[in-house]
């Protein structure tokens, strides 16, 4: 007879059922634990002292370091340690920026809802702690370090989910803050901008930058024709700042929302996306072929393709040239549009809602600006458009829904699956024709493994496939595909956020464990939902091609769809550490 | 060449042989950081990004590691490092006016803490473990206990006048 071994938690037993930790034990069990430092995808820190409990016959401990045996007796609220989770907050306060009528993480901070959870009235203590700068120097993000609570969450998402460790902490005492090396700005250090650590952090010290007033500016300016497109893990998630579940597929609200904002054409990325698709399969079999640059890597993540550029510049070639969703579109629109929207060029502005903090660099570089300027304008993450929805006073989820504008507004389901870890591959395997053996879904089931591999038949031949999503475990496999490709991978799909672009940095603020997962359901069903699902099906994208592009491949494609990607000069290059380990 | 670019030719050896001797690793980064400023009396900001590529450690960890510890500088310091014990016993026993005796003698402003002839550099530390000594002082981790302001800047000018000046330290 084996019973489940449990423990006690304020009087009653709970079953251990292979926890991590006593505070994810008594989440289960319906207690919220306060705590900032603690992530269930990040490692243990023990930093912020607020997951007190006692623990019967040894004291006060934090719950995030303490492991659930069976026997144990715990208490998680006691007289003692509700005290103590106050004084802990009330000195996070004294050393706080507290100007939070104006911060713009507002009611998402983390320390604004313990201070009220815990009845924080007054600050009994006086700050010691100097003013210092924001630094508002990369495009994806900024850092405001007067609202830093210290928790290392960002430390840690840099190290452990990106792989860069471009943040750390730097001094000690009063003077301790999170810095990049040499208190240098987030431009001059190798950020690759996925914005991990925005997404984590518990309060407004880094935020996605945001270009909302460009685009009200814009939007107000009668000659501009402004259009947008949607890339397609915004809308599963953006329901979520109205208070609709997570993997709510919510297009056509999203597409009533920007023609009532002022859009005068509402087009989709995953349009572009079906071009991606197309192309990059081109590519893809093309390489081969001639069994050359293999194995291809994805394009269209932009923290990814920075990664390559700064860390792995040998891999350079096997990135694929195809421009990501978001600039072909851009490039497409620039020469389509204003023809047919009957619109000068320079008056044609076009917006982009994307779940990423990343693609708002991306939509800088110079490759991709032509004459009247950028092809994609303005970037706005899925967070500021909520905002741009609640300061219009829009009523989201009672709008009608609408359909989108034509043609970029049209999409097959495979461009729709991009939005998750596994859509790219998924896509390209659909449109190739490649033949899978039983498991070898791509989308849909629960959480995706960090690294998955997968072996498809295309014509007479096997293929190695590799899906990752995370920078840091995405160097790893860079390290080994340099040291010689043992696994012999002929494709390998990257994302830097976890569970692809679903989890981007843009995505509106959640606490909520199983967010990035729904939101990839939201995907599959909307997917499911399109009576189309292989790119190649995509008549418009056709006519495209008729009309301008020629074949895949062709030059007139490369010339508006493809690009070159350029080694990235780091900080040790003038030194010439040239025999350092590899991958350093 | 400038001579910039000589010296820091010269820098990077060093470094790199510092490196070599701990065998590269990682988990000596802290005597490594060491052996550095033994070298050049501060932290240079090159020996960081040179050691933290060899180590494979991100340079913000090397820049955190070395503005923890009070011991590291990443300002340059005086050939010779004058240490005044600040501890409660030391403060007590009088500290202050040593501090104070000495500041006079070196000419120093109060937020200044190296001379311009980059002869000395003079500091407090929390505690030198030397309580019995009261009030104490280390210079050029020599330690001197049961001091006077008066015999303080005596061993100061014995150090100035055995001083040589040394090599040039690369910005």
């Amino acid at each position: 007879m084996s019973e489940t071994p449990t423990m006690m938690v304020d009087g009653r037993a709970i079953p251990i059922a292979g926890q991590r930790n006593v505070l994810e034990l008594c989440r289960e069990a319906g207690i919220e634990i306060p705590s900032f430092c603690y992530h269930s995808d990040l490692s243990v820190f023990g930093a912020c002292r607020l997951c007190l409990v006692e623990v019967e016959g040894h004291g006060v401990t934090t719950s995030c370091t303490l492991v659930p045996e069976p026997g144990l007796r715990i208490h998680t609220s006691t007289a003692e340690i509700r005290d103590m989770r106050k004084v802990g907050v009330e000195l996070l306060l004294a050393s706080h920026d507290m100007s939070c009528p104006t911060c713009p993480k507002g009611s998402h901070c983390k320390l604004q809802n313990l201070a009220r959870r815990l009845g924080v009235r007054e600050v009994p203590f006086p700050s010691a702690t100097p003013h210092l700068p924001v630094d508002r120097s990369s495009d994806a993000i900024e850092i405001n370090p007067n609202r830093c609570v210290l928790c290392g969450d960002c430390v840690r998402a840099c190290q452990e989910i990106s792989g860069t460790g471009v943040l750390d902490f730097a001094h000690r005492g009063n003077r301790a803050t999170v810095s990049a090396a040499f208190g240098r700005s987030l431009a001059e250090t190798e950020c690759v901008g996925c914005g991990q650590c925005a997404r984590v952090c518990p309060t407004g010290a880094i935020m996605p930058r945001s270009e909302v007033e460009n685009v009200w500016r814009d939007l107000d300016d009668p000659r501009k024709t402004v259009v947008v497109q949607i890339a397609p893990a915004v809308r599963v998630a953006i329901g979520e700042a109205f208070g609709l579940a997570a993997g709510t597929v919510s297009t056509g609200q999203l597409t009533a929302a920007l023609r009532r904002l002022g859009f005068d054409q509402v087009y989709d990325t995953a349009f572009a996306a079906d071009l991606t698709v197309v192309e990059e399969t081109e590519e893809f079999t093309r390489r081969l072929a001639h069994d050359e640059r293999l194995p291809l890597l994805t394009s269209c993540c932009p923290a990814w393709v920075q990664c390559v550029e700064r860390f792995h510049p040998g891999l350079i070639d096997n990135l694929s040239s195809c421009r990501s969703p978001q600039q072909m579109f851009g490039s497409l629109a620039r020469r389509l549009l204003p023809e047919r929207l009957e619109s000068s060029p320079e008056d044609l502005v076009v917006v982009s809602i994307m779940p990423c903090t990343a693609k708002k660099t991306e939509a800088r570089r110079p490759e991709f600006a032509g004459p009247e300027g950028p092809d994609v304008d303005h970037v706005l993450t899925t967070r500021e458009l909520a905002r741009m929805i609640d300061e219009r006073g829009l009523v989201f989820d009672e709008l009608a829904p609408e359909p989108m504008d034509l043609p970029m507004g049209f999409k097959t389901g495979a461009g729709l699956v991009f939005g998750a870890t596994g859509g790219v591959t998924e896509a390209v395997l659909r449109h190739a024709g490649a033949v899978r053996s039983a498991g070898g879904e791509l989308q849909g089931a629960g959480d995706p493994e960090p690294v998955r591999t997968l072996s498809v038949a295309l014509g007479d031949r096997v293929l190695k496939l590799a899906v990752v999503h995370g920078l840091a475990r995405a160097r790893e496999l860079m390290e080994e595909i340099e040291a010689g490709n043992p696994d012999g991978y002929d494709l390998v799909e990257v994302m830097a956020c976890p569970g692809g672009c679903v989890g981007g940095a843009g995505q509106p603020p959640t606490t909520h464990p199983g967010a990035c997962r729904a939101r990839a359901r939201g995907l599959a069903e909307a997917d499911r939902s399109r009576q189309l699902h292989t790119s190649g099906a995509n008549h418009l994208v056709r006519e495209c091609y008729d009309e301008l592009l020629e074949t895949p491949g062709s030059e007139a494609a490369h010339d508006l769809l493809h690009t070159r990607y350029h080694r990235r000069p780091r900080p040790s290059d003038e030194l010439a550490v040239v025999d350092g380990p590899a991958g350093a | 060449m400038t001579t910039t670019t000589v010296s820091r030719d010269g820098l990077r050896e060093t470094v790199r042989g510092i490196l070599d001797d701990h065998g590269r690793d990682p988990g000596r980064l802290i005597p490594i950081l060491q052996a550095v400023q033994e070298e050049y009396h501060y932290l240079p900001a090159p020996a960081l990004t040179t050691v933290a590529a060899a180590l494979g450690v991100p340079e913000a960890r090397v820049y955190g590691v070395a503005t923890f510890y009070a011991h590291f500088s990443l300002e340059p310091k005086g050939r010779h490092v004058i240490r005044v014990c600040d501890g409660t016993a030391c403060h007590v026993r009088g500290s202050r006016d040593l501090l104070d005796a000495l500041r006079a003698e070196l000419s120093l402003g109060e937020a200044e803490q190296t001379t311009p002839d980059a002869m000395f550099t003079l500091e407090t530390v929390s505690c030198i473990g030397a309580c019995g000594l009261a009030p104490a002082m280390v210079v050029d981790d020599q330690i001197h206990g049961l001091l006077t302001p008066e015999a303080a800047v005596a061993i100061l000018r014995d150090v100035r006048d055995g001083d040589e000046p040394g090599e040039e330290v690369p910005a």
